[in-house]
């Protein structure tokens, strides 16, 4: 049996772990709110975005012409793999889910006999992947914003991307991130961004053609470019809404945790000071007694 | 008139503004066009310039965007803009400073690829102090 000293100071050390992971959990809630603002935000121009390559991209027929951003190096060898992850950890298991979804298809891709190369985006999803994948990882990026996650941060994944496919480095490129579907669920997903895929958005409702100033070519040499640093921009800010959510609930556990853990020692603690008293009780008693 | 247009100007972190206008001329990079209520359905790259929103006959807003892509159908204008900032609201002597800041860098920077972008940014805030 523990002394009632050392109870006291476990019971003192629980209490202000709990303090900790409740302000913890606070903070989580409040940049989960900024951080699902911010998505919201940028929404609207990955919308309209969408839009504006479907209707491109339906009119360009794949042929020969078409931007290899768009149609794919005609090769399917060297897939490249960006991973965002957090650049901090104690947000219970969203690194790791991350991550088992990027083991689960590097296994795959393996046994398919393809080239697989790994460019890490944040600081844990790296330190996992590093263990078993050191040597496919290429790149890493971390240290974005922590604050409030700008576009030129996503600029400075997507020209990386685009700088390694201009030297055919890689043939199909696909973006690994958390999909934010509420502050205790988020789900692992993959995004292809090389090469295109449209989505299945109706490219425009008037089914009018287009003209376009200057050519669609040039257009979508622009565009394409664009729209890559658009998703990896909204990928980021879901993962970082995921990120915030899946800390909250992390942390609320973990308060939820240290509360029953005081419950649990304060009445020890109680009954080991209740048996002390009574056995001194009798001892005086019975001393009494015995004279 | 009766004809409006719903204008919408979007960057990529926030939507910017969504109005209905009687014309907008946007900076497209083979020469300014207007777009008004019924204009046939075209796409354009922008320039680095001014939109000037126009109601009742006279300009009501002017926007200055550092390049992007405007989509115009017969209802609706849409702009996406990797920069704007309304033409009220640029600060001449933040502007000003930033054209300095970035100069000395440009002279600093060794690699290509950097002075190129560093080039393009003060190409980018000498056009919007000129807008102002």
């Amino acid at each position: 049996m523990a002394t009632l000293k050392a109870l006291r100071m476990r019971i003192a050390s629980v209490k202000s772990t709990q303090k900790i992971t409740s302000a913890m959990k606070m903070v989580a809630a409040a940049k989960l709110r900024r951080a699902q603002e911010q998505a919201e935000a940028a929404r609207p121009y990955a919308l309209r975005m969408g839009r504006m390559l479907g209707s491109l991209a339906g009119s360009m027929t794949a042929g020969a012409g078409a931007p290899k951003l768009l149609a794919g190096t005609g090769a399917d060898k060297v897939h490249l793999l960006v991973v965002a992850t957090s650049d901090r950890g104690l947000c219970g298991g969203f690194n790791s889910t991350i991550v088992r979804l990027v083991r689960s298809d590097i296994r795959k891709l393996q046994a398919e006999g393809k080239t697989v190369k790994l460019l890490c985006v944040g600081r844990k999803g790296r330190e996992q992947l590093r263990r078993d994948y050191a040597n496919l990882i290429v790149g890493s990026i971390d240290e974005l914003n922590r604050k409030r996650l700008s576009f030129a941060d996503a600029t400075r994944v997507s020209d990386k991307v685009l700088a390694m496919f201009d030297a055919n480095e890689f043939d199909v490129c696909a973006f690994y991130y958390a999909r934010f579907k509420s502050a205790i669920s988020q789900i692992p997903t993959r995004l292809q961004l090389v090469p295109f895929v449209p989505s299945e958005a109706p490219a425009n409702d008037t089914g009018a053609s287009y003209e376009y100033e200057p050519e669609e070519g040039e257009i979508l040499a622009a565009l394409l470019p664009r729209n890559l640093a658009v998703q990896i921009y909204g990928g980021l800010l879901e993962n970082g809404a995921s990120e915030q959510g899946a800390r909250m609930s992390a942390m609320d556990s973990a308060t939820r945790n240290a509360g029953d853990m005081i419950k649990k020692l304060t009445l020890n603690y109680n009954r080991s000071r209740q048996a002390s008293i009574t056995k001194e009780l009798i001892e005086i008693i019975s001393g009494a007694e015995a004279v | 008139m009766a004809d409006k247009t719903k204008f919408e100007l979007v960057a990529p972190e926030r939507l910017l503004a969504s109005l209905d206008v009687d014309m907008v001329v946007v900076p497209g990079t083979e020469g300014d066009f207007g777009v008004m209520a019924g204009h046939a359905p075209v796409i354009s790259t922008l320039r680095i310039g001014t939109i000037d929103v126009w109601n009742g006959g006279a300009i009501t807003d002017r926007i200055f965007v550092a390049g992007g892509f405007a989509e115009a159908s017969a209802e609706r204008v849409t702009v996406l803009a990797d920069e704007a900032t309304r033409i009220a609201d640029i600060d001449k002597t933040a502007v000003t400073k930033e054209i300095e800041g970035l100069r000395g860098k440009l002279g600093a920077a060794t690699e290509d690829g950097e002075r190129r972008s560093i080039a393009a940014r003060i190409e980018i805030a000498s056009a919007k102090l000129a807008a102002a």
